[in-house]
């Protein structure tokens, strides 16, 4: 119970203060709606490649890009953290009867939000550009779903990095290193079938492409099977940065 | 019930024994820290910076784990009772931990919520104590529009929010301009007075461990060297001392004036010569009258009663200004983020 509050009182100080810093708002809103506009325009005629089944890219756009966000929102959720080692709040707070996994939760949290803030945005931006969602209210679910479950294993992931590093710069690198090949090594922009095998043989281990693939078949309403496949795939990858995040914040507290 | 009560109160607030810690870049913190806290006592550490004083704080705060020796704060085992000790405790950092996007009110509500003050009592504790801090007009600014004092205070309050029995002030004053240093003093002294709890502060200024603390431990290279009011360690420093600027080898000087009566102790130190003498007054004649005779020329002298500062010397065997100036440029430091011992 008291786990829960103080995750709950941890998360609302994350929300006041960055619905507080104007900058922050203004790119977390309006990024999403640039890359979905610029993407789709840039890469308009690519669904006149033959084998490309999409009837329209926007349409095939729209997971890749919600994906995206999400990805590298959680990606740099540990950046928190670290302001937070900085200014001395970590350590008021582990002085108090939290638990510190609370901590790292509340900050995973955060990074769920905002990806799921994002990927409403994207979905209304998707369909004033012209998309249509044929899987519905339950599609439009199982695709915030996909997008919190990507956003909460790459936050633990991030944060843990943050925990062991303790630097601004190494978790730049080490985020700006996994992010975009993470992206790449996907279907966010290219149907499957017109990549290169070696790259789809990869794909299939990709986080970020079990999101995308999961994704785009709620989106359209068709195949359950692969929605929930990637869904409990996600889930053991959440587990998974969750674990590594615990371990993290007790390697912090040793080494410090 | 009761009877624990009792107990608990009767106890030493702070003890710990023999407490190591070697930092995994092989950095010896603490080399055998122990000293005890009476309750209700403003205790100080009081060291150079590098001395170990933040690591002996950080470990009582459950922050971090010694590599042996033990520790009890207000009744609790640091290592096995680490929950226990969590909420009998405050704990200032010296990189304050307060969120600047927030306001004050908000700080401190967020706090209270986290130390487990009752929803109900909450809204009356932040207010009364942001009063006490005075606060109360800046209350519901954000944090990055206060001043350094006021931030100050505000991260004072924090720790007091949830009526701890002991509080850790690590480098309190410093980075503060002198005249809000002795308004934090004031305040400091005022928690004593009219709080029930009990300090451990961190510094490294000898005049604040001097006004401030009721009983000091001096801590040098992870170990702690006596432990006393000041008062009385500086009552322990018999006479007076005579400083004497030269213009040749110190060891020179100090075979001259050691045998010459009513000299207790001659210190050579750098480019002066610290001689404890019964008399002060009546001994700088003769002192100089002999080191004319030994053809050294003195450049000056000075006379002062005991000092913290002496008794530092005497039980570390070097200045605590010039301890304070190696140890920022000789000794490592783990990497912790900013603004760490």
């Amino acid at each position: 119970m008291s786990y829960l509050r103080d995750t709950w009182y941890l998360l609302w100080r994350h929300i006041v203060t960055t619905v507080r810093i104007p900058v922050w708002l203004f790119v977390t809103i309006v990024q999403p709606i640039i890359w979905l506009t610029l993407y789709g325009q840039l890469f308009r005629r690519v669904v006149e490649i033959p084998g490309f089944e999409a009837g329209s890219y926007i349409q095939f756009l729209t997971p890749g890009v919600l994906i995206m966000s999400a990805l590298f929102g959680a990606a740099w959720s540990g950046m928190g953290i670290i302001v937070d080692l900085n200014d001395g709040i970590m350590d008021r707070v582990l002085a108090t009867p939290v638990r510190p996994s609370a901590i790292v939760t509340a900050a995973v949290l955060h990074a769920v939000l905002t990806g799921l803030v994002q990927a409403i945005i994207i979905l209304l931006m998707s369909l004033v550009l012209g998309a249509r969602v044929p899987g519905g209210i339950g599609g439009v679910l199982a695709i915030l779903l996909m997008a919190s479950l990507l956003a909460a294993g790459l936050a633990f992931i991030s944060n843990g990095i943050a925990l062991v590093t303790r630097r601004e710069e190494t978790l730049i690198s080490v985020a700006n290193f996994f992010g975009t090949p993470l992206l790449f090594l996907s279907t966010a922009f290219i149907a499957a079938d017109l990549m290169p095998g070696w790259i789809r043989s990869i794909a299939r281990f990709n986080p970020v492409n079990w999101a995308i693939d999961a994704s785009r078949a709620a989106m359209e309403g068709g195949n359950w099977t692969i929605i929930v496949q990637n869904s409990v795939y996600l889930a053991g990858f959440v587990l998974l940065g969750g674990v590594l995040a615990m371990l993290a914040m007790r390697s912090y507290r040793r080494a410090v | 019930m009761t009877g624990a009560w009792r107990n608990e109160e009767s106890m030493d607030a702070i003890i710990t024994e023999n407490l190591t810690k070697t930092y995994s870049n092989g950095v010896k913190a603490l080399d055998g820290v122990s000293f005890a806290v009476r309750p209700g006592e403003i205790f100080g550490l009081l060291g150079p910076n590098g001395a170990g004083k933040s690591t002996t704080v950080r470990i009582l705060a459950t922050l971090t784990f010694a590599d042996g020796g033990t520790a009890r704060v207000a009744g609790h085992d640091v290592r096995t009772e680490s929950e226990a000790v969590r909420r009998r405790i405050g704990y200032v950092s010296q990189a304050s931990g307060v969120d600047k996007y927030q306001t004050g009110r908000e700080n401190l509500t967020l706090q209270g919520h986290l130390v487990r003050v009752p929803g109900r009592e909450l809204r009356s504790r932040v207010d009364e104590l942001l009063a006490w801090v005075g606060l109360t007009e800046a209350a519901d600014r954000t944090v990055k529009t206060y001043s350094g004092g006021m931030k100050r205070r505000l991260d004072l309050a924090m720790g007091l929010i949830h009526k701890p029995a002991v509080i850790f002030l690590d480098e309190p004053t410093t980075g503060l301009d002198p005249e809000t240093r002795a308004t934090l003093w004031q305040d400091l002294q005022r928690l004593r007075r009219e709080q029930d709890l009990t300090v451990l502060l961190t510094t490294h200024y000898l005049e604040e461990a001097d006004q401030l603390c009721d009983r000091l431990a001096i801590v040098d290279h992870g170990r702690v060297v006596v432990e006393g009011t000041p008062g009385a360690l500086k009552s322990e420093i018999r006479g007076d001392a005579v400083t004497l600027e030269v213009d040749t080898e110190t060891s020179l000087v100090a075979t001259t004036l050691r045998p010459l009566a009513g000299v207790l102790d001659v210190i050579p130190n750098g480019r002066s010569v610290v001689a404890r003498v019964a008399h002060g007054a009546t001994a700088i004649p003769s002192l100089i009258t002999a080191l004319e005779q030994q053809g050294v020329g003195v450049q000056s002298v000075s006379l002062s009663r005991p000092s913290l500062d002496d008794v530092y010397l005497h039980h570390t065997g070097h200045r605590f200004s010039a301890a304070a100036d190696s140890a920022a440029t000789s000794a490592p430091v783990p990497e912790t983020g900013r603004g760490r011992e």
